[in-house]
């Protein structure tokens, strides 16, 4: 089983134009087991992107270690896939080019070609190759980049809020996507959302952040079978629970007396 | 009504042949016959009749669009030779009858030719030069701190410098006048070119890059399969204001020093005092722009098709 992720003691700090220190990250502690549904969840300005990012290779931590099945995690690679908040597909190239670049990058597109037809298939995109991405609607765009990003096959998918600009239809669909092709193809998923709903459908696990230094307030294990139902009274708990951790809920009181 | 409007260029053909057959020349106008401004006239016509009857779909729309403007060119024309033979208006050495032109074109078009060959030798080969080291410096500028550096000051101190400036020394520089022209039109071409190539690929969203990076791109892949082709719309706009340029830098380099070409010989007629002869060079020069700007938009066009619904021009 490969794409355990394991965060140890991470602290990241920014100057911002004031020279002052901004710390966005403080002592992160977090493993990942090979093969489950993360959620990193919490306000704007928790961390969370950066976290992500941070695995991703994108930036590296100021002081702790992130490390992939034992090796500390340098600098971007094929292994650990990216999904963007947007679609961020190369506007000169085809669908078809857009999901086979990696491929041509590392020099396997020859060998794996086969495997653009079927994540395109995967993802609902047949028929769409010779498309530009402008010409598509953002869902399909959204759908054509969780293609290039699975093609290569990595052990861990990273997610940075990927469908927080579609229609709450077209989330919906895209959301048991993801989760067919990960029961298909076993990895390691991991997804910065602001939706809670969202996270309780996906999420093995719900990891709530808060601001300022960006912390983890807690790791909420979600145990409801799969799938999972939107309306359920269970996951209506998970709900108020979470928004509780995220201090927008439990106010209510019970009633000091009743008759 | 829709019939004068498709075939306005054949009627103003036919009234323009009228009016240079049957209205007498002034007595001041002296010039042999009227035959040469009546064949251009017809060719116009005819051209745009075979357009319309033979062109298929789109060309043949396009043609019949533009009916207006082609029908009042062959009145213009049909007025510039009321002024010069008929009326003589306007100082005739200055001034000659399109008739004095159009035969020039004819009787000359061989020489014209050698010319124009010659200024298209020195303007592909600078160009060529311009546009790669143009290309070259633009994304070694865009991709490496160091060199933008050094270079970008280098660049900002001898871009805007009009190339033209640098005859006294180029001159002196170069063995040879053709080597010379092509430096100017290299240099001419390099500057914009640069510049905006530079600063398409600064440009770029940095997400490209990530994306680029998290596929497994090396740094090399990245510029080649990222950089290059998201900087492509600045890079032509650069090599389109670069183009515009080194015509005017060649023809200036023409009309100083060279011995050959069309601007020399614009020039050359001009001390001559035969301006028909300079009209149809300018006429000459103005069609071979008009078609290397034509093509480079189809060129770009090709390449840039991606940018239907990003870009608008």
């Amino acid at each position: 089983m490969v794409g355990a992720i394991k965060i140890d003691n991470v602290t990241k700090t920014f100057i911002n134009k004031q020279k002052e220190t901004i710390t966005a990250l403080k002592d992160i502690n977090l493993d990942i087991p090979a093969n489950s549904f993360i959620s990193l969840i919490g306000p704007s300005g928790c961390g969370k992107s950066t976290l992500l990012r941070q695995i991703a290779g994108l930036i590296a931590p100021t002081s702790g270690s992130i490390k992939l099945d034992g090796v500390t995690i340098s600098s971007p690679g094929p292994e650990r896939g990216f999904m963007f908040q947007e679609h961020n597909l190369f506007p000169w190239l085809t669908i078809y080019d857009n999901i086979a670049f990696g491929l041509r990058a590392r020099g396997i597109f020859k060998e794996q070609k086969s495997r653009i037809d079927e994540y395109m298939e995967l993802v609902g995109l047949r028929g769409f190759e010779k498309y530009y991405p402008h010409q598509l609607s953002g869902g399909m765009c959204q759908r054509a980049s969780l293609a290039r990003a699975l093609v290569g096959h990595p052990s861990v998918l990273l997610l940075d809020e990927p469908l927080g600009a579609l229609d709450a239809f077209t989330r919906m669909n895209i959301q048991d996507e993801i989760l067919r092709i990960r029961e298909e193809k076993n990895m390691t998923m991991i997804m910065v959302t602001h939706d809670v709903d969202e996270a309780i459908y996906l999420s093995d696990k719900i990891v709530v952040m808060t601001p300022r230094p960006g912390m983890i307030t807690s790791v909420v294990d979600v145990e409801l079978p799969r799938p999972r139902d939107r309306s359920d009274a269970d996951f209506l708990k998970y709900h108020g629970e979470i928004l509780k951790q995220l201090k927008f809920g439990g106010f209510k009181k019970e009633p000091e007396y009743s008759i | 009504m829709k019939i004068i409007k498709t075939q306005w260029p054949l009627i103003s053909a036919a009234f323009t042949a009228a009016v240079a057959l049957l209205v007498p020349d002034s007595s001041e106008y002296s010039a042999p016959g009227t035959s040469y401004f009546l064949l251009f006239t017809a060719l116009m016509a005819i051209t745009y009749e075979l357009f319309l009857l033979f062109g298929k779909g789109q060309v043949r729309t396009k043609t019949a669009y533009r009916s207006a403007f082609w029908g009042t060119v062959i009145l213009a024309m049909n007025i510039f030779n009321v002024i010069t033979t008929k009326y003589v208006l306007l100082p005739p050495l200055y001034f000659p009858s399109p008739e004095k032109i159009f035969s020039v074109l004819i009787s000359d078009s061989l020489f014209l030719g050698n010319c124009l060959l010659y200024t298209l030798r020195i303007q592909l080969l600078g160009w060529l030069f311009g546009c790669v080291f143009g290309i070259l410096t633009g994304i070694a500028l865009g991709f490496s701190s160091g060199f933008k550096y050094w270079v970008q000051p280098l660049v900002r101190i001898l871009g805007p410098i009009p190339p033209t400036a640098w005859i006294p020394i180029v001159l002196v520089v170069f063995p040879s006048i053709i080597m010379a022209s092509s430096f100017l039109i290299a240099l001419a071409v390099w500057f914009p070119t640069t510049v905006l190539t530079a600063n398409g690929i600064a440009n770029i969203k940095n997400s490209y890059f990530e994306v680029g990076a998290t596929l497994g791109a090396s740094k090399a892949c990245s510029i080649l399969k990222i950089g290059i082709p998201a900087a492509m719309p600045f890079m032509f706009i650069g090599i389109f204001n670069g183009t515009c340029s080194s015509f005017i830098t060649l023809v200036t380099a023409e009309m100083l020093g060279a011995k050959y070409g069309i601007g020399w010989y614009i020039n050359w007629q001009k001390e001559m005092m035969s301006y028909a002869n300079v009209y149809a060079g300018l006429i000459v020069m103005s069609l071979v722009c008009y078609l290397v700007i034509t093509a480079l938009f189809k060129i770009r066009d090709r390449i840039l098709v991606w940018q239907a619904g990003v870009i608008k021009w």
